[in-house]
């Protein structure tokens, strides 16, 4: 009995431990800095991984003296718009490649997949010309309709799956009775998929939130920026980093992301499973 | 085959409404994907700087790249930075689903905290690694220095070796989640009685795990792989936020160097040349998964 105990300490607890220390510390980092006090932080005889006497002093410099809420505000904007285009035409397109069957729909579907594979530094320079050409340069809706290149595939990908796993039958019924495709496609099949929507939907939400390159490049005055972008911009002065502020805007960056996903886990990790397994 | 004139109808109709279904998404993805990836092909062609098109200089983009050092550089940096990142993503990714793959208390909160690197905006939790990793005030290197295996504070960006280091473990802690969330699903699948008829036979853990585990969990693991590769290949922000390619071009990478290239220096015919070379490692990815996909269907 001992045995098996201590088995289970050597390779489950201290695995686990671990592992778990090394992917939450950052978060601890951001958390601990972010309430210390610069003469703390600078402090090299103070013990760093504790707080010694707690401070408002960063998050009141990153609230008032950036706009941080401002930026919290635009990647909202950007991260809405782009979800809400992108689940409309991937709805759409999902449902035309998986139970229209026309001509063609399947190569379609592995057609639209494999955009997914593209990366946006492959993208980035020709887009940035393009973005001047249409006088989107530095706007918040060039990232709102760039952003749908890499949301669609993976939308619609893991959307073909939901849809495949709703019956015929309940098509072919409504068809009977005379429904026409649009009909059916709005009262049977979105209502049952909703599930599938909402995973689809928290996806494209974080990785939205999450994107830099484009922001970065695209968008170049400081009260259009995104977080990740304005942040670092912003709060790195040459030499001079506001490691206190920075923590904080890390921290109250993450944060509304982190909430949407802690809120819907578990669709989070059906969509990302089941559009591996697909 | 003759067609009946009703059924035909029927069919032209069909094919009419796939493609009005498909059509808005069809269009953005033509449009904003497509064409400035054929774009981005011409560009590198030619010898555009921003605010002026250029003109077509053949492969004059190319020829200048194998003969920079910076660039010949950088290709190594990018091979070595994906080999490395993705061999260690993968090993303990793939040790944290193993060690995940059981009943436990807390299983559910557990799996979501894994997931919590890959949730949180690279951009962020890279400032945070930024910090881990100043040369002054590192926290690493105070309780290096407080147990006395190190004199002085560790020169983590600064040092080539060093830089290039940090780099590959932010990426790792960032990408485990991936691979540990991905197989954990793919390892419930596996049928139970398999294991058991293997315990019956004595068979050892490794023997279990060598010849049960990893084949069937190998159309999985090739394809998350693959998506690795290609994310880590084709990498930008992590490195460009923590050491712009620095120390001495040292973590350059092929998305690094060619933001550097097109978008800070305006040399946009270059950069495109640059991040040219991101697409082969593309196309087999794309070879590889495409098989694993005919496959299943």
């Amino acid at each position: 009995m001992i045995s098996r105990q201590r088995e289970k300490v050597f390779r489950f607890y201290i695995p686990l431990g671990l592992f778990l220390i090394f992917l939450l510390f950052p978060f601890y980092w951001m958390f601990a800095t972010t309430f210390k006090s610069d003469a703390e932080l600078y402090n090299l005889n103070l013990n760093p991984f504790l707080i010694h006497t707690w401070s408002l002093a960063n998050l009141k410099h990153l609230f008032t003296q950036t706009p941080f809420l401002r930026w919290l505000y635009n990647t909202f904007f950007v991260a809405i718009t782009s979800t809400l285009i992108s689940l409309s035409t991937s709805l759409l397109a999902a449902y035309g490649i998986q139970r229209i069957r026309f001509k063609g729909s399947s190569l379609m579907g592995i057609g639209i997949f494999f955009c997914y594979l593209v990366p946006p530094t492959i993208l980035f320079i020709p887009l940035a010309t393009m973005v001047f050409k249409l006088r989107l340069w530095d706007s918040l809706w060039a990232l709102s309709l760039i952003y749908p290149t890499f949301l669609i595939p993976f939308c619609t990908w893991l959307l073909m799956g939901y849809f495949n796993s709703i019956p015929k039958e309940l098509e072919e019924c409504a068809m009977i009775d005379g429904a026409s495709r649009l009909w059916i496609f709005w009262r049977v099949i979105i209502p049952l998929s909703l599930p599938g929507i909402l995973s689809a939907g928290i996806f494209a939400f974080t990785l939205s939130w999450n994107e830099y390159l484009y922001a970065l490049t695209f968008i170049s005055t400081s009260l259009k920026k995104t977080v990740s972008v304005g942040l670092v911009t912003e709060l790195v002065r040459g030499d001079v980093y506001h490691w206190g502020p920075l923590m904080a805007g890390a921290l109250f960056g993450s944060v509304p992301v982190a909430l949407v996903y802690s809120f819907f886990v578990e669709y989070y990790v059906a969509g990302m499973t089941g559009a591996l397994k697909e | 085959m003759r067609v009946g004139r009703s059924s035909n109808k029927i069919l032209q109709r069909k094919e009419a409404l796939g493609l009005l279904f498909t059509a808005p998404a069809d269009l953005i993805l033509l449009l904003l994907l497509a064409y400035p990836f054929v774009l981005g092909i011409w560009l590198s062609f030619t010898d555009t700087i921003i605010g002026r098109s250029g003109g077509f200089v053949g492969l004059q983009n190319y020829i200048d790249l194998f003969h920079s050092e910076v660039f010949r550089l950088t290709a190594f940096n990018t091979v070595l930075y994906t080999c490395v990142a993705v061999f260690f993503k993968l090993v303990m990714g793939f040790a944290l689903a193993i060690v995940l793959n059981r009943d436990f208390k807390g299983k559910g909160l557990v799996r979501a905290i894994v997931l919590l690197p890959w949730i949180v905006p690279t951009a962020l939790s890279t400032i945070a690694f930024w910090w881990i990793f100043d040369s002054n005030f590192s926290c690493i290197s105070w309780l290096l220095l407080k147990l006395q295996v190190i004199r002085s504070p560790i020169n983590f960006l600064g040092d080539t070796i060093n830089a290039r280091a940090s780099v590959i473990i932010v990426n790792i802690w960032r990408g485990i989640p991936f691979f540990t969330i991905g197989l954990m699903a793919g390892l419930q699948t596996i049928n139970q009685t398999l294991y058991e008829a293997a315990d019956i036979d004595g068979a050892t853990p490794w023997v279990k795990f060598k010849s049960i585990t990893l084949p069937l969990i190998m159309p999985l693991l090739s394809v998350i792989t693959t998506f690795s590769i290609i994310w880590t290949f084709a990498d930008f922000q992590l490195i460009w936020i923590m050491t712009r390619g620095g120390p001495d071009n040292a973590t350059h990478i092929f998305g690094t160097f060619s933001f550097q290239r097109a978008i800070a220096g305006g040399h946009l015919g270059e950069g495109a040349a640059i991040s040219a070379f991101i697409f082969p490692v593309l196309l087999i990815s794309v070879l590889i998964t495409s098989k694993y996909l005919k496959r299943e269907s």
